[in-house]
C-alpha cells in the first residue's frame, strides 16, 4: 500500500478526474445519469486515495515531502514532474477532495440553465485536476500549468451557466486573473534564470524550477531591487487571485454571476490557490523580498477587512453580500501570512480551510434560496425560518461559524491571526503590525454586523407577502448528503483545531528558516 | 470531583443536543431532558463545593502533596511550580503585614487551587492548554449557575409551556448553562474568550427568541453587536497578556507575574484597560450598556437566568479571576482613582437614575441590575474583592427572584407595563407579592435581616477602607446615593404594580395566583433572598462579635489564597464593619423609600413639576431618552456606517476600482481595434505579434476571447511574458 501510494499515490489524484472526463466524452450527451454516475464515481475514487493519502502520511515529519515523485518533463529548459505533499499542502489537497464530490451530488437534480450535465461535469473533474495539480506541483512551471488550467473549466461555467451578466463577469475573471498570471510567469522566468545552476544527472549545470531547491537557495545573492521586483511579480499574480484590495473587484462579480456550484468551488479552493503560492513560493523563495513587501500586504490585508465588511453592507443581494465577505476574510488570511510567523501562516491556512467550508456552506444556502425562490435580493426575502426552518437554521448556523464564533472553525483562523501581528517576524515594523491587530480586531465588529444583520433580514421576520402563501420545499435529500460533511467538519475542527495546527506546523516553521523569527 | 469538572459542562452541552434530537418528540417538548442533566449538574456542583471546603480546612501540607493531589497529567505540575517559585518575595512582605496587623495572621493557610489540563493544540513554539481551575471562586459560580439554572429551568415549564418553539427554547438553556460553566472553569484566558462568546451566543438566541416580530430580532442584534464592540477590547487584551506573561494563557501562571511583578507595568495597564471594555459590555456598564435593558424583548426567565444572575456577571467573574493583572495594572488599593471604580460608580447611579422613568417592570429590573452591577465592579475598582463576589452572588438570588416575580405577574396577563396594566396585584397574587416584596427588600439593603444588606456594606465599608486615607471618598458618596435611589425606584415599582387599582389588562383578566412550578422557585429564591447574608458576617457588627465559626466564612472560604492571587500584596486589605456606614445605609432607605412612599402612595410633593419647571422637564427628557446614547449609537454611528459610508464605499467599488478596470479594459479594446485596422491590415502581420503587446490583455484579444478563442490570448500571454522576463534577466543581471 505504502509502495502504490508512493509511487502512484498522487499522480493518480491529480490525473484520476481528467480519465473520469475523458470516458464521458465517449458517452453521449442524452445519458445524462450516467454522467452523473461517472463524474461521482470518479471524484469518489480520488477521494478515497485521498483518504488513503491522509491515512498513510508520516504526522510526525510533515516538513517532509511525501509520495514524492520526479520525473523529466522537459528536459531542455530542465522541468520537471516534481510532485508531492507535505503539511502546507495536506489539509487543502483533502479540502479539495472533500468539496468536488459534494459539489457533484448537490449538482445531482440542480444542474443550473442550460443544463448539459456531461459539460458541466466535465468541467467539475477538469478543474478537479487543476486544483489537486497545483497544490501537489513542486516544480514551479508545473504550478503554473496547472495554476492556468484551473481557469479555463471556471471561465466557461461563469461564461455558459452563469446569470444575466455571465459574459462580463467570465470575461472579467478571466483577463483579471490572467494578467496577474501574465505577470507571476514573468517572476517565475526571472527566479529560474537569476537562481544558480544545478547539476543534474546526464545533462551538466542546468537551471532548475524546483521549488525546493529554489527555497534552499532562497534568493541568495540577488541585488535587493531585483528580489523586490521579482517578489512584486508574484504578489500580483497570487494577490489578484485570492483577491486582495484593491484587485478584487472581478470577484463579487464572478461570484454573483456564477453558478451556485462555482462560486462553492470559487470560494473554497480557488481563492486559496492564491495564498497558498504566498505560502508555497514566494515566501520561501524570497524572503527578503517577502520581508519588504509585509508591510504593503498587511496594509492591504486590513484594508480589505475593513473595506470589505463595509461593502457587505452596503449588498442588496446576498450572493453578493457573501462574495464580498470573502474579501474581508481573505484579508485575515493574509493578515497571518504577512506576518511572516508560524504562528500567524498556521493561523492562515487553518483560515483557509475554514473558509473554505464555511463560505462553501453559504453559497450551498444561497443557491438553495434562490433555487426556491429565484431571488436573493435581500428585500424580497425574510422568514426564511418559518417556511424552510432546517434552511435557516444552517444559515444562522454558517453565520455564526462565518463571524467567527469560538467553537467553530472560523475561529480558528481569525483569532491566531490577530494575535501574530502583535509580534510579527524580526525586522518588521512591531508598532505597524499592533495598528493592523487593532484595526482587525474592529473589522470582528463589521463582520458581525453584516451577516447577523444579513441573517435578520433573510431568516428573521414573516414572509414576505410575494411568497407568503408559496409553499417551500426544505432541504433536498441531496443537500443533506452535500451539507452534513462540511458542518462536521466546521464543528471538529473548531473544538480541535490541533488537527490542522499539528499537520501544518512543522512544514509552516520549516518554509521560514530563512525569515528568522 | 475537584479533578473531573470538566464533565459538568458536558452534560449539558451533551443535553444540549438531545434535546435538539429528539425534543420535540418527548411529551414536555425536551424540558425533562434539561430539567435532568441542569439537577445533575447542580448535585456535580455542589459535590465540588463540598470538596473545596474540606480542601481549604485541610489543606494539602506540602507542594508535594498537592502535585500527587492534583497531578493526572503531569503538566500542571510546572505551572504549581512557578506558582510556588514566585511566592518568596510577596510572601516576606506579607509576612510584615501580618506582624502589624495579627488579627489576620492564622488565615494564611495557602489552599491551592485545583488545575489540571491537556494539551489542546500546537502552533508555531507554542502549546496551547486546555484545562479546569478549581478555586472557592469557580466552585461557588459553579454552585450559582447551576441552582438559579435549575430553578429557571422549573419556572419556565409553566411559563413558556406551549410555546411555539418550546424546544428551542429548552436546547439553548441547556447550551446556555454548558457555555456559562465552561467559562467559569477555565483555567485560561483563551478558553474564557471561548465561553464569553458562546453565552453571547445563546444571549442572542434566546433574545431573539420570538423573533417573527422585528423589535425582538433588532434586540438580538444589538446585544450581540455591542457585546463585540467589548470584544475588541477582550481579544485584544487577551493578546496583549498573552505576550506579557511569556506567551501563554494560563491564569495562574499569568496571574501570578503580575502580582510579582515580572511584568511591565504599562502592559498591565493597557491590558487591563482593554478589558475593561470587555467587562463594559458583558456587564452592561455605562457606557455600554444599552443592549442590556433592550434584552427583556426575550422571555423572563431568560431575563433572569442570563441578563440578571449569570452571563452579565461573566465580566465581574473576568476581573475577579484576573485580579493579580487588575490589582497591580491599575494600581488598586493606593487611593489611585482608577477606571475600574470611575466606570463602577458612574455605572451604580446613572443606571439607577434611568430606573426611575421605566413603565416596563422588566426595564426597571434591568437598570437596577445595571446599576447593581455597577456596585460590583466599583467593589472590584477599590480592592474589595469578597465584597464583589459576594455582592455578585447575593444579587444573583435576589434579582432572580424579582425577575421571576415580573414573569409571574405578567404570566396571564402578557404585559409587563406597570402603568397601564397593573396595580392592585397584591391581593390576587399574594405569594408573588410577598416573595416580590422580600427580594425588593434586599435589593434595598433592608438592614441586619436581608441578604443585600450584608453586601452592599461591604462594599461601602470597602469604599470607605481602602486604599488609604480616605481613598474611594467619592465611591462611598456615589454609592449611598445609588442606594437611596434604588430604595425609591423599587418602592415606585412596588406602588404601581401592586397598590391601588387594577388597571388595564389585570382589571380584564381573572387574575388569580401561579400554579407551583412558578411560585417554588419564587419562595426558595426568596428565601435565599434573606439567609445567604449571613455567609459572610462581619466579626464585629454594632461592638457585638460574632463567633468565629460564623463570620466571614465567605471569605474563608471563596478567596483564594496564594501566589495568583494579590492579597500578599502590602496594599490588598479587607475592610470592617463600619457601624456609621450601616446606619447611613440604612437612613438612605428611609430617605429613599421614604421619600417614594409619600410621593407615590400619600400623593404628597411638588407633583407636576415636570410640566412646570423647565430644569426638571429637560431632565426628566434626558432620562426618558437614556441620556440619548441609544441614539448616538443606532442612528448616528450605526445608521452612518451602514447608511452613507457603506454606500460610499460601494460606490467607490464600483466606479473607481471598477471604473479603472473597465477603462482599461475598454482603452486596450480600443488601441487593439486601431491596431488591428490601421497596422495589421494595413501593415505586416508579423508587427502586431510584436507590438502587441503594448496592448497587453488587450483589445484584438479580448475580442477573440469572446469569440471563445482563449487560446490566442494564451500565446499572447506567454510570448509576451517570456520577452518581458528576457529582458529583465538581462537588465538584472
Amino acid at each position: 500500500m505504502k509502495d502504490l501510494l508512493n509511487g502512484w499515490g498522487v499522480t493518480a489524484a491529480v490525473f484520476l478526474p481528467l480519465v473520469g472526463a475523458l470516458v464521458m466524452l465517449a458517452i453521449p450527451k442524452s445519458e445524462e445519469t450516467l454522467h452523473k454516475v461517472v463524474a461521482l464515481v470518479t471524484s469518489l475514487a480520488v477521494f478515497v486515495v485521498g483518504v488513503a493519502l491522509l491515512w498513510d502520511f508520516d504526522y510526525d515529519h510533515t516538513a517532509v515531502l511525501q509520495y514524492g515523485q520526479d520525473k523529466s518533463w522537459i528536459e531542455l529548459i530542465n522541468a520537471r514532474y516534481l510532485v508531492g505533499i507535505d503539511g502546507i499542502s495536506l489539509p487543502l489537497i483533502a479540502l479539495t477532495m472533500l468539496v468536488v464530490p459534494l459539489v457533484i451530488i448537490y449538482s445531482w437534480d440542480h444542474f443550473p440553465a442550460p443544463h448539459n450535465p456531461k459539460a458541466f461535469l466535465i468541467l467539475i473533474l477538469v478543474l478537479e485536476t487543476g486544483m489537486v495539480g497545483t497544490f501537489v506541483a513542486q516544480d514551479l512551471l508545473l504550478f503554473f500549468v496547472f495554476f492556468e488550467l484551473v481557469l479555463l473549466p471556471m471561465y466557461f461555467m461563469i461564461g455558459v451557466w452563469g446569470g444575466e451578466q455571465r459574459k462580463y463577469a467570465s470575461l472579467k475573471f478571466f483577463l483579471y486573473t490572467a494578467f496577474g498570471s501574465a505577470l507571476m510567469i514573468v517572476s517565475i522566468l526571472a527566479t529560474y534564470f537569476l537562481s544558480p545552476k544545478i547539476a543534474v544527472a546526464g545533462q551538466g549545470m542546468m537551471h532548475t524550477f524546483s521549488i525546493p531547491e529554489l527555497a534552499h537557495w532562497h534568493g541568495g545573492g540577488l541585488a535587493r531591487t531585483t528580489t523586490l521586483l521579482v517578489f512584486g511579480g508574484f504578489f500580483m499574480g497570487f494577490g489578484i487571485k485570492v483577491p486582495m484590495f484593491p484587485f478584487h473587484t472581478w470577484l463579487p462579480d464572478a461570484h454573483t454571476q456564477a453558478p451556485t456550484q462555482g462560486s462553492v468551488i470559487l470560494a473554497a479552493v480557488l481563492l486559496k490557490l492564491g495564498t497558498y503560492g504566498f505560502v508555497r513560493i514566494a515566501i520561501p523563495i524570497l524572503p527578503v523580498g517577502a520581508k519588504a513587501w509585509a508591510p504593503v500586504i498587511g496594509l492591504l490585508a486590513v484594508i480589505g477587512i475593513i473595506y470589505g465588511a463595509l461593502g457587505c453592507l452596503a449588498q442588496t443581494d446576498m450572493k453578493r453580500l457573501i462574495a464580498f465577505s470573502s474579501v474581508a476574510h481573505m484579508g485575515y488570511v493574509m493578515l497571518g501570512i504577512a506576518t511572516l510567523t508560524d504562528f500567524g501562516i498556521n493561523a492562515a491556512i487553518f483560515g483557509m480551510v475554514a473558509h473554505g467550508l464555511i463560505t462553501g456552506m453559504l453559497f450551498f444556502i444561497a443557491g438553495s434560496v434562490k433555487d426556491r425562490f429565484h431571488t436573493l435580493e435581500i428585500k424580497r426575502l425574510g422568514g426564511l425560518l418559518l417556511q424552510a426552518p432546517r434552511m435557516g437554521w444552517l444559515l444562522g448556523f454558517s453565520v455564526m461559524a462565518s463571524l467567527g464564533l469560538p467553537g467553530l472553525a472560523g475561529f480558528w483562523g481569525e483569532f491566531p491571526a490577530i494575535l501574530s501581528a502583535y509580534q510579527p517576524a524580526e525586522g518588521l515594523n512591531i508598532g505597524l503590525f499592533r495598528g493592523f491587530m487593532v484595526v482587525a480586531a474592529l473589522g470582528t465588529v463589521f463582520a458581525a454586523g453584516y451577516l447577523l444583520w444579513l441573517l435578520q433580514r433573510v431568516a428573521f421576520g414573516t414572509p414576505t407577502e410575494e411568497f407568503e402563501d408559496e409553499h417551500i420545499h426544505d432541504m433536498h435529500f441531496t443537500d443533506y448528503v452535500a451539507w452534513t460533511p462540511m458542518i462536521v467538519l466546521i464543528v471538529v475542527l473548531g473544538i480541535v483545531p490541533g488537527l490542522i495546527f499539528k499537520v501544518t506546523n512543522q512544514a509552516v516553521v520549516h518554509s521560514l528558516i530563512h525569515i528568522g523569527s | 470531583m475537584l479533578t473531573h469538572v470538566w464533565i459538568i459542562p458536558l452534560i449539558p452541552a451533551l443535553s444540549f443536543v438531545a434535546i435538539l434530537a429528539i425534543g420535540k418528540r418527548l411529551p414536555k417538548k425536551g424540558a425533562e431532558i434539561g430539567i435532568a442533566s441542569v439537577a445533575i449538574c447542580l448535585v456535580l456542583a455542589l459535590a465540588t463545593g463540598t470538596g473545596w471546603i474540606s480542601r481549604v480546612n485541610h489543606p494539602p501540607e506540602s507542594a508535594h502533596a498537592e502535585a500527587t493531589a492534583q497531578s493526572v497529567e503531569g503538566h500542571e505540575a510546572e505551572a504549581t511550580a512557578t506558582a510556588s517559585a514566585t511566592e518568596g518575595e510577596p510572601a516576606a512582605s506579607a509576612d510584615a503585614e501580618h506582624a502589624e496587623g495579627g488579627a489576620e495572621a492564622e488565615e494564611h493557610h495557602v489552599t491551592p487551587p485545583v488545575q489540571r489540563n491537556v494539551t489542546w493544540f500546537e502552533t508555531g513554539d507554542v502549546t496551547v492548554k486546555a484545562g479546569t481551575l478549581i478555586d472557592g471562586l469557580s466552585a461557588l459560580m459553579l454552585v450559582i449557575v447551576t441552582f438559579i439554572s435549575l430553578l429557571v429551568h422549573v419556572f419556565s415549564t409553566d411559563y413558556v409551556g406551549g410555546d411555539r418553539r418550546e424546544t428551542h427554547y429548552f436546547a439553548f438553556l441547556s447550551l446556555f448553562t454548558a457555555a456559562m460553566l465552561f467559562y467559569v472553569i477555565s483555567d485560561n484566558t483563551l478558553q474564557m474568550v471561548v465561553g464569553w462568546e458562546l453565552v453571547g451566543l445563546c444571549s442572542f438566541a434566546l433574545i431573539g427568541h420570538w423573533w417573527e416580530e422585528k423589535p425582538n430580532s433588532d434586540a438580538a442584534l444589538k446585544a450581540f453587536l455591542t457585546n463585540r464592540v467589548g470584544d475588541i477590547g477582550l481579544l485584544v487584551g487577551v493578546i496583549i497578556l498573552y505576550f506579557a506573561a511569556g506567551k501563554t494563557f494560563d491564569v495562574l501562571s499569568l496571574n501570578t507575574q503580575a502580582n510579582a511583578g515580572l511584568i511591565e507595568h504599562n502592559l498591565l495597564l493597557i491590558g487591563s484597560l482593554c478589558l475593561i471594555t470587555a467587562v463594559m459590555s458583558k456587564s452592561g456598564q455605562f457606557v455600554l450598556h444599552t443592549w442590556l435593558p433592550d434584552a427583556m424583548a426575550g422571555p423572563t426567565p431568560v431575563s433572569a437566568l442570563i441578563h440578571a444572575a449569570t452571563m452579565v456577571v461573566a465580566g465581574i467573574y473576568l476581573v475577579a479571576r484576573n485580579y493579580g493583572v487588575f490589582f497591580n495594572g491599575l494600581s488598586i488599593g493606593t487611593a489611585n482613582v482608577n477606571a475600574l471604580a470611575v466606570v463602577g460608580c458612574v455605572t451604580l447611579l446613572f443606571g439607577a437614575f434611568l430606573a426611575f422613568v421605566q413603565t416596563d417592570i422588566k426595564k426597571v429590573l434591568a437598570y437596577s441590575t445595571v446599576s447593581q452591577l455597577g456596585y460590583m465592579v466599583t467593589a472590584l475598582g477599590v480592592g474589595g474583592w469578597t465584597a464583589a463576589i459576594f455582592h455578585l452572588f447575593t444579587h444573583a438570588i435576589f434579582k432572580a427572584c424579582l425577575f421571576l416575580g415580573s414573569g409571574s405577574l405578567a404570566h396571564h396577563i402578557h404585559s409587563f407595563d406597570m402603568k397601564k396594566d397593573m396595580g392592585g396585584m397584591r391581593k390576587r397574587m399574594p405569594i408573588t407579592f410577598w416573595t416580590f416584596l422580600i427580594g425588593t427588600a434586599a435589593l434595598m439593603g433592608l438592614p441586619l435581616i436581608t441578604a443585600g444588606f450584608w453586601s452592599k456594606d461591604e462594599i461601602l465599608a470597602g469604599a470607605h477602607q481602602l486604599g488609604g486615607d480616605g481613598g474611594y471618598r467619592f465611591a462611598v458618596i456615589m454609592g449611598l446615593m445609588g442606594a437611596v435611589c434604588t430604595c425609591a425606584y423599587m418602592t415606585r415599582a412596588i406602588w404601581y404594580v401592586f397598590y391601588g387599582e387594577p388597571r388595564g389588562k389585570s382589571a380584564e383578566h381573572d387574575l388569580h395566583e401561579n400554579g407551583p412550578r412558578i411560585t417554588v422557585p419564587l419562595i426558595i429564591l426568596a428565601t435565599g433572598s434573606i439567609l445567604v447574608g449571613y455567609a459572610n458576617l462581619p466579626e464585629k457588627v454594632f461592638g457585638i462579635g460574632v463567633p468565629e465559626s460564623l463570620s466571614l466564612r465567605f471569605e474563608h472560604f471563596i478567596e483564594p489564597t496564594g501566589a495568583y492571587f494579590p492579597s500578599a500584596d502590602n496594599s490588598f486589605s479587607h475592610p470592617e464593619f463600619v457601624p456609621w456606614i450601616a446606619l447611613v445605609s440604612a437612613l438612605a432607605i428611609v430617605i429613599g423609600a421614604g421619600g417614594a412612599y409619600l410621593w407615590y402612595f400619600k400623593d404628597k410633593g411638588p407633583h407636576g413639576i415636570t410640566e412646570r419647571n423647565k430644569v426638571a422637564r429637560t431632565g426628566y427628557k434626558v432620562l426618558e431618552n437614556k441620556y440619548y446614547l441609544d441614539w448616538l449609537y443606532t442612528d448616528v454611528i450605526v445608521g452612518f456606517v451602514k447608511g452613507p459610508f457603506a454606500r460610499a464605499t460601494n460606490w467607490f467599488n464600483q466606479n473607481i476600482l471598477d471604473g479603472v478596470v473597465n477603462s482599461v479594459g475598454k482603452g486596450a479594446r480600443g488601441a487593439g481595434e486601431f491596431v488591428y485596422h490601421r497596422i495589421d491590415q494595413g501593415v505586416v502581420d508579423n508587427v502586431v505579434k510584436g507590438s502587441g503587446l503594448a496592448a497587453e490583455g488587450s483589445g484584438s484579444v479580448l475580442r477573440k476571447t469572446q469569440n471563445g478563442k482563449v487560446q490566442w490570448y494564451a500565446a499572447y500571454l506567454f510570448l509576451g511574458a517570456t520577452i518581458l522576463a528576457a529582458i529583465f534577466v538581462i537588465v538584472a543581471s
